[in-house]
């Protein structure tokens, strides 16, 4: 280099951005990784900790008595009957699959997509999945009546000389769910494997040095091994987007193909699939905004992280909108009276308040999110999101008790209402999820924190426009 | 062809910057060592490049896998529904193949997943508990802030004094002798 430009030193005038960075600046390698890696190591519990795990904590104690009783006594108090067989365990599986969405959707997706700023939140969108997987996966189980047979489900040679039925979209779940989880835990945890390390190389306290050593199975970041890492990342990242299309579009067969007016429609996995990725994106934005607030996180999950989330939330919803619209269209033009009735009985009938509140939370409220000054607003923001997350959950009680309750005879007809054990199953799963998630925050770097490093090489050499 | 083990693993020159250590690592590539790694704490383009590795066998392991998971999926299903326990609903084909594209699908994925993530940790040696880089207390540096090169004992070219001399011509910060105990 010639030394033509006496080092130019700080620009006095730096670039005017309008929107926000993804980090903002002044951090080194250094830094970013003790702010991260100090939440773990060093950071005290606190008080608003303690509080909020032994409140989750709380709830998952109940939702350990409410599903023993459930095993004890049977699916009989719930509030599910005849026709209403699919209450609420069905809508919570539906709703906590969606959820998990959004986490895959984020470090895969966002990943093919070259988007840098998935980096700071895909860490815990990640782990939201799995755990949101972990709440959707008992729900089948303990709708099955008998629990302890659920390992029947799968394929294993038996003495009873029996298969599952492969021509089920029920049996596809169990393959669609497990594969999911699975490939969500692979996914998070080589992301970990890096981060891991870095806690085993900064811990002080013996017992993190062994765990983290353990868990970090001796990586050392040898340029070798990254490139590897790199391919095998890259190649996950392509075999979950895929895969996390097919999850909900599997979740939505388990509608779509039985014959119920209201459930046998051809729009619901593209609509299934985009409700999801609402959710999911809500749950996010639900658990962002608090955290990062917490754990003073500003810096790096920044206003151009909420901003980008909350218009992928007013993207998805308009779909979600189209698939209403839409299906109130294949309802009309099928001329078929059952589908109709389905329609007009969702608008009009026992369960209308439920279903205009839904059309107001998730139709209606989101429309905010058009103004930049609205998604700008923590606040605002994280209310939209909890009132989405509301309307996606009444989605599915729509979808599910609305087609049943109204059998094709009129003396089959019948009405659902939850019992306080449904309600404590349900919100014990709530529970267990945020449980998990303040053990995640405090044991595991919640922001990738070799992600944050490459992404503080990035921003450094972009604007000065050095680096090679 | 040594049947000692070597009492010293290699010599580790520490850097500040991820383009020095490129650098740094395409000279010595060009004075001929082969025997070297580099260690970033986050992956740094072009540097297996540099170090002379060009190809990696993820992607072959990944593919396979994930055939074997289709292969697997589908062939089970048929096995099932045409062999081992066929059910005649109404004549309906026994090898209702349609049907059986979604399990089909997703053993893929998982055949591919499995594989892609077993296979990358079993190319690296992962896990592995115990390394001689980890002797050199500098070395924890790696998961942080700084890059180092690593020349190893093992290599042909390798002389203490000499490598030594070549390695902190280098812009390294540091050159540091790790043992191999």
């Amino acid at each position: 280099m010639a030394p033509e430009t006496p080092d130019a030193p700080n620009n006095p005038t730096p670039p005017v951005q309008r929107r926000s960075p993804v980090i903002q600046p002044g951090y080194t390698f250094g830094t970013v990784t003790d702010k991260i890696g100090s939440i773990v190591l060093t950071q005290r519990f606190g008080v608003g900790w303690w509080a909020g795990f032994l409140f989750s904590f709380g709830l998952v104690m109940m939702l350990f008595y409410a599903a023993s009783y459930l095993f004890l006594k049977g699916v009989g108090i719930w509030g599910i009957n005849i026709p209403v067989g699919w209450g609420f365990a069905i809508v919570n599986f539906v709703w906590w699959i969606g959820i998990g969405h959004a986490g895959t959707l984020i470090s895969a997706v966002l990943l093919l997509l070259n988007q840098s700023w998935r980096t700071s939140i895909n860490r815990f969108a990640e782990a939201m999945t799995l755990f949101a997987v972990a709440c959707a996966g008992m729900f089948p189980i303990m709708h099955l009546g008998r629990p302890w047979f659920a390992y029947w489900l799968f394929p294993y040679p038996n003495v009873m000389g029996i298969w599952p039925q492969f021509r089920s979209p029920l049996v596809w779940d169990v393959f669609a769910v497990s594969t999911y989880a699975t490939v969500s835990l692979m996914f998070w945890f080589i992301g970990l494997i890096p981060d891991l390390a870095t806690l085993r190389d900064r811990a002080t306290k013996r017992i993190h040095k062994i765990v983290y050593g353990i868990l970090a199975m001796g990586w050392r970041g040898s340029a070798v091994h990254w490139y590897r890492y790199e391919t095998a990342y890259l190649l996950m990242a392509g075999i979950a987007t895929p895969l996390v299309v097919s999850v909900h579009s599997v979740v939505s067969f388990d509608f779509s193909v039985a014959i119920i007016p209201g459930w046998h429609t051809t729009i619901f996995p593209p609509y299934f699939v985009a409700g999801a990725i609402y959710s999911g994106f809500a749950m996010v934005l639900t658990l962002a905004i608090p955290l990062r607030a917490a754990y003073h996180l500003e810096d790096f999950i920044t206003m151009r992280h909420l901003e980008n989330m909350a218009m992928v939330m007013l993207s998805t919803g308009l779909i979600v909108a189209y698939g209403y619209v839409f299906e109130f269209f294949t309802a009309w033009y099928s001329d078929n009276a059952y589908e109709l009735f389905v329609s007009f009985n969702r608008a009009a009938g026992p369960y209308a308040y439920w279903y205009w509140t839904l059309i107001f939370c998730n139709i209606v409220a989101p429309q905010l999110l058009w103004f930049s000054r609205i998604r700008r607003n923590v606040f605002v923001l994280f209310v939209i999101a909890l009132i989405v997350n509301v309307g996606m959950w009444l989605e599915r009680f729509i979808i599910v008790v609305t087609s049943l309750h109204r059998d094709f005879l009129p003396s089959s007809w019948g009405m659902y209402s939850p019992t306080r054990w449904d309600w404590a199953i349900y919100i014990g799963t709530l529970g267990l999820f945020l449980a998990l998630l303040f053990l995640f925050i405090r044991f595991l770097p919640m922001i990738s924190i070799f992600e944050m490093r490459e992404l503080v090489e990035e921003t450094s050499s972009n604007p000065s426009g050095g680096g090679d | 062809m040594a049947t000692r083990r070597p009492r010293v693993y290699g010599l580790l020159a520490e850097f500040e910057k991820p383009e020095q250590l490129l650098a740094a690592a395409h000279r010595a590539r060009e004075a001929g060592y082969r025997r070297m790694d580099a260690y970033t704490p986050f992956p740094v383009e072009g540097l297996a490049e540099a170090l002379g590795r060009h190809h990696t066998g993820v992607p072959l392991i990944t593919l396979i896998g994930g055939l074997s998971g289709c292969a697997a999926g589908f062939g089970l299903q048929y096995w099932v529904s045409k062999i081992a326990y066929p059910i005649n609903v109404g004549g309906r084909p026994f090898n209702s193949w349609p049907a059986f594209i979604p399990v089909t699908f997703e053993m893929t994925i998982l055949g591919a997943a499995l594989s892609a993530v077993l296979g990358m940790l079993a190319l690296n040696g992962l896990p592995m508990p115990y390394h001689p880089l980890f002797n050199e207390p500098r070395f924890a540096l790696a998961s942080r802030d700084r890059f180092f090169l690593c020349v190893e004992a093992r290599d042909k070219r390798f002389e203490r004094g000499e490598t030594r001399a070549f390695l902190e011509s280098l812009t390294s910060r540091a050159v540091m002798e790790v043992e191999n105990l």
